[in-house]
């Protein structure tokens, strides 16, 4: 009964407080609103740019043709050794007839120079597309040395150098994020602390007539709680109207078809979620920090 | 028992200053004793150590059956909760009104709020401020505000009354108020009232136990003691 009321009065006091000290708690909201605006700005760039160089790498396939004298028993075999592969996603298979099909209907020219030519000059081949595309050389390699195939290309140079800028992207942006939310971190709980520091008195006197460590702390960490929450409130309303709008003004595009951006819902929810989240925790943190500063005596 | 039993105590400073030294004190339930001694005498060390805001560095400071030396940080409110304190600058919440103030005290210790205001209202009527219960306390004077500060040590009903240097920001009508509402607490609930002071006047007039320091030394401790007799010696 007793705990109940204490933390019924905790809460109680918290919200009175952050009234109270109406312009620390502005300060202390406008601070965790700025710095979330900035992290929200880098979930969203660092989950799309993910997105986008996962589209890209499902792009990159090896193309493995067969010798022109392979027969279809071998097909089979190189069939069979593909489910086998531990690399190998899935496949395709397409056989020179639709290749030609398709070269015919690229261009005119080639439609020409293929009617005149009698037999089809073209390879069977299989199309594969593969779990990880960090060992796309290595499962080329092992493919190649089946004697029934005849090339298996991957775009080599061009692919190594994509995968290998994906991935500094990709840890750009980790980067980014993280520090971003250290910032964040650090800045809400000063803030926060500065508020309880203008409070200290008010903490010496409830230690003086006897309140309890954890009567002391429970209110300041319901406001550290209250204003993270309130603080987040600005950035998750700004991300979602303007990740919308932006999303809507380039119809999902970015420069060209290849550059997708992810689709607002449920993606802008879970971001107003973490938002949410860092901000309260941050909050309750940074206001433990500061208060447990002040019952060391 | 007595309530207070100080045995063998010493108190250094960080910075090397010994503020108390060998002090050996014994303070029965219901006694009303001045502590006097010049500026750095150490009686502030003294009576912070009593309510734990400072810790003996060596001896025992015993109060209410509790061992100051030992008390753990956390565990400090359980002293609190046994002892009334009246402060020099009154550390009172000034954006509380003053029935707010003294019912802080009440609610930092989790009481229900139906037996918060009766005590409240009692407590301010015994040192006269019930026609200001609505006040803030920049609207009150000095004397008013120290009054609020005696309310609230004693809305819990301690025994005992810490008071340190209650009047030293009074001038000497209103302090003769302020003493006669501890004396009146003393005789009529029985509380025991450690008060630190300078005022000879005050002293000399109430005849009470004196405890004088010296340089962290206890010198004298007279029974109806007052200035002019330590002065004699």
């Amino acid at each position: 009964m007793k705990a109940i009321r204490i933390f019924g009065r905790g809460i109680r006091d918290s919200f009175k407080s952050v009234f109270r000290n109406f312009s620390l708690s502005t300060a202390a909201i406008a601070c965790s609103s700025i710095t979330l605006i900035l992290v929200a700005i880098a979930l969203i760039l660092s989950y799309n740019v993910e997105n986008i160089t996962k589209d890209l790498e499902r792009e990159l396939t090896i193309v493995v043709y067969l010798k022109k004298d392979a027969t279809e028993d071998q097909q089979k075999e190189l069939e069979n050794i593909l489910d086998n592969m531990e690399n190998v996603d899935s496949y395709t298979f397409k056989s020179k007839d639709e290749w030609k099909l398709e070269m015919k209907n690229s261009s005119e020219t080639l439609n020409t120079t293929l009617e005149y030519l009698e037999e089809n000059p073209l390879l069977d081949s299989f199309i594969v597309q593969v779990k990880d595309v960090n060992f796309l050389k290595e499962t080329s390699k092992k493919i190649l040395e089946n004697e029934y195939v005849s090339s298996a290309d991957y775009g080599e140079g061009m692919a190594e150098n994509l995968i290998a800028s994906f991935e500094v992207i990709e840890k750009i942006t980790v980067i980014i994020v993280i520090a971003l939310i250290l910032v964040t971190a650090f800045l809400i709980s000063n803030t926060i602390k500065l508020t309880i520091f203008s409070r200290r008195n008010e903490i010496e006197i409830m230690r003086l007539v006897g309140a309890s460590n954890t009567t002391i702390k429970l209110p300041f960490i319901f406001e550290g709680f209250i204003l993270g929450c309130l603080g987040s409130l600005i950035p998750i309303i700004l991300t979602i109207y303007g990740y919308v709008l932006i999303y809507d003004h380039f119809n999902g595009y970015v420069f060209s078809q290849l550059i997708q951006l992810v689709e607002p819902f449920n993606f802008i929810l879970y971001v107003a979620c973490i938002l949410v989240a860092i901000g309260a925790v941050i909050g309750m943190f940074g206001s433990y920090r500061a208060v447990r500063k002040y019952l060391k005596i | 028992m007595s309530l207070i039993e100080v045995k063998n105590c010493f108190k250094v400073y960080n910075n090397g200053v010994t503020a108390v030294a060998d002090l050996n004190l014994s303070i029965q339930k219901g006694e009303f004793v001045f502590v006097i001694g010049a500026s750095g005498s150490g009686k502030s060390t003294l009576i912070k150590m009593l309510y734990r805001e400072e810790r003996p560095t060596k001896g025992s400071v015993i109060v209410g059956g509790i061992n100051v030396a030992k008390l753990r940080n956390s565990k400090v409110y359980k002293l609190r909760r046994k002892l009334g304190i009246v402060f020099q600058d009154f550390k009172l919440l000034p954006k509380l009104t003053v029935y707010e103030n003294v019912a802080f005290a009440l609610e930092a210790i989790g009481m229900k709020s139906e037996e918060i205001r009766p005590k409240v209202l009692k407590s301010l009527e015994s040192v006269g401020l019930k026609d200001k219960i609505r006040s803030f306390p920049n609207q009150l004077s000095g004397g008013e505000q120290q009054r609020v500060c005696i309310a609230r040590a004693i809305v819990n009903n301690p025994k005992l009354l810490i008071c340190d240097e209650p009047t030293g920001n009074l001038d000497p009508k209103i302090s003769k108020e302020i003493v006669n509402i501890l004396d009146k607490i003393n005789k009529e609930s029985g509380t025991t009232i450690i008060m630190a002071t300078h005022d000879k006047e005050i002293v000399n007039r109430m005849k009470k136990r004196v405890i004088l320091l010296e340089n962290g030394i206890l010198t004298s401790d007279y029974m109806k003691g007052s200035y002019k007799a330590h002065e004699s010696n």
